[in-house]
Order: C-alpha cells, then structure tokens, then sequence
C-alpha cells in the first residue's frame, strides 16, 4: 500500500473517531437522504409505470395472449389453438373469450321522449368464471353485487366505467350509463339483437379495457352471437411459477398456433403509451437523480470545505512537519467516502428492509395502477457507485484547495 | 562543512501596493552542535528569519544551503520531503494535532518516514518518555497542560533524529516553571550532540545557548558566542 494512502488512512480514521458525533450523525443522515433520494424518487417514478404493467398483465393478459390475427373477425380454428395450448406442459391455465362491440340501454322503460338516451357502447365479453377467475381473479375485482355463477342466464358483470357514479366524465363520443346499480334491467345489443339482461355484478381494476368491458357466461354469449364454430377472440394464458414466457410464446408459435393467431407474451402485449411513459418516466428519475448527485457533491463539498478550512492551521502544521500534501488529501477522500458508504449502507437498509417491502404491501393507489418502488439491486449498487465516486470527487476538490495554500501562510492563519 | 549557509538573504512583504522588506541581506553559517538562540526586540525579524531557513517560506532573493544544498530551487514537495527527514520544529503555540493522542503526534512523522505503525508508535513511546511523559502517551492535547503539550512537541521534534531542532518561542505561552523545564530539556537535547536554534526575546533563556545572534530592523546587529 502506498505510504501516502496508508497514512490518509491514519489521519481521516483518527479524525472520523474524534470528530462530534451530532456532525457525523448530520452528514450521515444528509447522505442517506441523498441515496434515498436518487434511488427511491426514480424508483418510484418508474414503479407507477411498472405498477400499471403489472395491471395490465394481472387482470387481462396475463403471461401470454392470444389474439385474433388482423383483418380476421376471431381466431380461426380456436378449439385447435386451445388443444395446443392445453398440451403445453408450462401452462397453469387459460381463459378464452369472446368478444363484440354492442350497446346498453337503460331507462328504456320509463323513456318518454326518443331524445332521452341513456346508452353506452361496450366491449362484451363471454368468460369461463371459473377460467378467467383462475387466470386473472377477475372475482377479486368486484365492488358491488356478486360474481358470475357459470349457471348464470340473462346476468351480466358491468364494468365500472361504463356507469357515471364510477366514471363522472362528460366527453363527446363517449357516454355512461346513469342511475344503474346492482340489480337493475338493461337492454343490450349486439349483432342486431337485443336482449334484457341483469346486472349481477360491478367490476373494477386498474385497466381500463377491464373496467370497460361487460361480461357474460360465454355459453349465452355465443348464443348472442350465433357463434357455432367456437371460435373465440383472444386467450389468456397463465403460466406455471418459473415458466419462461417468450420460450412457450415461441413454442406455440411453432406448433402452428401462429398461422391462427397472434401469439404474445405480456411483455409484447404492453400497450405502446406505456412503453413510452415507461421510457420517459425512467428519463425524468434519472434527471431528478442526476440533481439528486449534484446536491450530494455540493453538500460533501461544502463539508469537507469547512472542515478542512477551519482546519487550515493544522494542514499547514502537517505539511510543516513533512506529512505530504497527498497524504493529507486522501485523509480527506477516505472521510467523504465514509460518510458515503456509511449513508448509503444506511439508505439500502431502509429501502430494503422497510421502504420496498411496505410499498410492496401497501402500493400506492394511482387512478392506472398500484405504484411500486422499483429498485433492483444492480441499478441501486450502480447508483452508491456513481454517489461514492461523486462524492470522493467533491472530498477531494476542497481539500486540495486548502492542502495548496502556502504552509506558513495556513500555520499562522495568514491570509 | 556547515550545516546552514545563508548569503544576502532579503525577505520583503508586499501587501497591495505597500512593500514591506523585513530582511534586508544577512548572511549567516551553523555548525554542527551548535545551540543558538535568536533574539531582538518585536518585529525585528526574528521569526521571519528562522523560517526562511528551516523551509516553511521562501525568501524574495539572497542563497541558502542546507547541509551542502542549494534549497532554492526546491518544489514544495521536495521541501516537505527535506523538512520530514532533516528538520524538526517546535513552535510557540506547540502546534499539536488536536485530533491525535500524544503518541500518534510524535508518530506521525516517524511513518510518514515509512516505518511501520507499530516501530513508530514505540519510538514514539521512547521519545514521550525521555521528555517525561511516558505515563500520559494516550492523551489527546486537550488533556495536558501548556508545559506538557510542549513536551509532546519537542519529542515529536525529535523522534525522527532531525540534524536540526528549530524553536520558535517554545517558552512564551507556560509559565515560569514550565518554562524552566522546558530549557533544561533543551540543554539536555544539546548535549547530546543536536543542532538548535531556538527564537527568543527571554534573555535568561538565551544565555543557555553557545551562541547568540539579535537581529534589528532585518539585519544581524552581534553574534557572540557565550562563555
């Protein structure tokens, strides 16, 4: 070891251990907030983002989707799709569905005049309960009335968007229904044909496809639908824990479930403003992170630079005595990198012990998504890198400043 | 051959537009073993004088040699190295780190030298207690008195065997006692064959000396040796 580093060594550890420990616990606990800062704000920036992924990938598309090819009206050859993707060793379970555009109607009852509306357009859409509740517990996501019973006739689940309690959004092209709860009559109609139906169930989530859709038994809705053939519009699959989902997105592609269908993973199936906010929001957390360094230089420069001024008399007193002014610049870079170190082995106990974990369990509510705080452990140890070299930087330029000064000068507190 | 060698040595402070010339060209020798004490009234340069030879300034024009060597041209860093492995210092207000026991003062030097921790810190113990102070070596400064700390000084002047001691009124801030003391291990330290040269404006300190120098208005005015 260099004696010059050897000796730095001696002066910062002598000096860490004799210094006030309300200043050492302050500079500690300003560096930790600085960790915190730079990994938790983009963390959690990123986390909303993420948290709208997972949604997405939670309530409808679960490890991979399959859709209908463009141009087609379904999936052709659906029941031969599902025999495949039952045959794949990796899949825990699936949900196929059927899906039409259609209206509701409702107060057609009591209507007096043919201007007084009260419809909405929709997505409908015949699920498996049972299928679709193992795949994406669609059940969970009820907020009033109750679930589909695959006995159910005539009962619908409406989505939470289509009713103006839940979505009070006046906007043209786009209407809910008003006065509807649980229980009431509404008509709908697809395909020419209307049918009275009643609402069992009000369904929630954090996507908004979801929360649009209205779901039926897809035995009645096929029957809606004229639908003999079987063929359905989209399958979501869930995979088994550890299941690789690009490895059985290309499996199925190549058992020929691609000549049929558009095969995805959940990944593939994101919706594009997402990748995009998901870019931009990792842009802005580095940004803000970026601001985050900054304030931790200035704040290490700020300290060391009082520290070694009021100081000053007894760096020239070293220097006098032939202590090297390397020596005693590196006394200063061993300081700032341990109130570094030490703030960010701080910052990584609360965010791992208790910041991510209560996050985890408790996410925060956005109106798109449950936010989590996303900080892997590479990016994290990236970032303490990127704040110990910032910081040994901002150490070194003030210690320097004031280990050049002329020594007399810094022994007799001249100026 | 001496071991200082001073030619038209000349220092001149200039503060703004106002020039200052404290010395005004003195020439001067040591030799080896020798104790001298500098002396003169305030402001007569004393102080300015002795760090120009022992390396802590730079004189504006006029030849120093140390031990044969011509220090002009040296680099800051070549002057800390010289200061470390030929010089010690002891000065007025003692000049301890405050952030070090009083054997890691004396240590420092010694490892920066290059020996190891655990050789510097027992010649540092050595030095501590041939000043008297071998029972307080874990002591930070804050917790010896004015006399002690000045003990922790010399030795830490010391411990590295410089071929020159310089002093720079070692005894103006203890009290008389501890300023008895402090001479006697000075005339102590002399004896056994080390180079001083103390500043002082104590005329009963100085006559311990083999030799006094008093400087007026930037010059040398005598330089006796004392019987």
């Amino acid at each position: 070891m260099p004696n010059f580093v050897r000796i730095g060594f001696f002066l910062a550890l002598r000096q860490i251990r004799r210094a006030s420990k309300w200043t050492t616990l302050l500079i500690t606990f300003v560096m930790t907030l600085t960790f915190l800062n730079l990994v938790v704000v983009s963390g959690i920036l990123v986390g909303l983002i993420q948290g709208a992924v997972d949604a997405n990938k939670m309530y409808y598309t679960s490890d991979i989707i399959i859709s209908k090819l463009e141009k087609k009206d379904y999936i052709e050859q659906s029941p031969k799709v599902i025999s495949i993707v039952k045959s794949f060793p990796e899949v825990a379970g699936m949900s196929a569905r059927y899906i039409e555009g259609g209206r509701l109607e409702a107060g057609y009852k009591s209507k007096v005049k043919d201007t007084d509306t009260n419809e909405a357009a929709s997505s409908f859409t015949g699920i498996d309960p049972v299928a679709e509740d193992s795949v994406t517990n669609l059940s969970k996501f009820i907020i009033e009335g109750e679930y589909l019973e695959p006995t159910d006739y005539d009962q619908v689940l409406v989505g939470a968007y289509l009713l103006k309690q839940y979505f009070p959004v006046e906007s043209p092209g786009f209407s809910t229904l008003t006065d509807v709860s649980v229980g009431d009559k509404i008509r709908v109609t697809v395909g020419g044909l209307s049918r009275e139906v009643t609402i069992k169930g009000i369904v929630k989530t954090k996507v908004d496809e979801i929360s649009m859709r209205v779901f039926f038994n897809d035995w009645q809705l096929r029957e809606l639908l004229k639908r003999t053939d079987y063929n359905v519009d989209e399958i979501s699959i869930k995979l088994k824990p550890g299941a690789d989902p690009i490895l059985v997105r290309d499996g199925l592609i190549q058992a020929g479930v691609g000549a049929y269908a558009r095969v995805q993973t959940f990944e593939d199936a994101q919706p594009k403003f997402l990748k995009d906010i998901k870019a931009t929001f990792a842009l802005l957390g580095n940004m803000i992170s970026s601001i985050g360094l900054v304030v931790a230089s200035i704040t290490i420069f700020i300290v060391i630079f009082i520290n070694a001024i009021t100081r000053r008399k007894f760096i020239g007193i070293m220097k006098g005595i032939g202590i090297s002014g390397k020596s005693i610049e590196t006394s200063y870079v061993f300081q700032s990198t341990f109130y570094a170190v030490i703030g960010s082995a701080i910052g990584l106990a609360v965010l791992y012990g208790f910041l991510q974990p209560y996050i985890t369990a408790h996410p925060i509510n956005f109106p798109f998504s449950d936010g989590i705080l996303v900080a892997p452990i590479t990016e994290t140890m990236l970032r303490i890198l990127l704040l110990v070299v910032t910081t040994v930087i901002a150490g070194y330029i003030p210690a320097r400043m004031i280990v050049r000064k002329n020594t007399l000068d810094s022994i007799l507190g001249r100026n | 051959m001496s071991l200082i060698r001073v030619k038209g040595l000349i220092k001149t402070f200039v503060d703004g537009s106002k020039e200052t010339r404290v010395l005004k060209g003195i020439d001067f020798e040591v030799e080896q073993g020798e104790y001298i004490a500098i002396m003169g009234r305030s402001g007569a340069g004393k102080s300015t004088f002795m760090y120009q030879i022992s390396l802590l300034d730079e004189p504006t024009s006029g030849e120093i040699w140390l031990f044969g060597e011509d220090v002009h041209n040296m680099s800051a860093n070549e002057a800390t190295s010289f200061r470390l492995n030929e010089l010690g210092y002891v000065f007025q207000d003692y000049a301890l780190l405050p952030d070090l026991t009083a054997e890691e003062n004396v240590a420092l030097p010694l490892m920066m030298k290059g020996e190891s921790k655990r050789e510097a810190f027992n010649e540092a113990r050595i030095a501590l207690t041939r000043v008297g102070l071998g029972a307080r070596t874990g002591n930070l400064p804050s917790q010896l008195s004015g006399g002690e700390q000045q003990r922790v000084s010399i030795a830490r002047a010391l411990a590295h065997k410089p071929k020159i001691l310089f002093a720079d009124e070692p005894t103006a801030n203890l009290d008389n006692e501890s300023s008895r003391s402090i001479m006697e291990l000075f005339n102590e330290v002399h004896k056994s064959g080390q180079t001083i040269i103390m500043v002082t404006h104590e005329e009963e300190y100085s006559k311990l000396a083999g030799r006094i120098v008093k400087l007026d208005d930037g010059l040398i005015v005598s330089d006796e040796k004392v019987k």
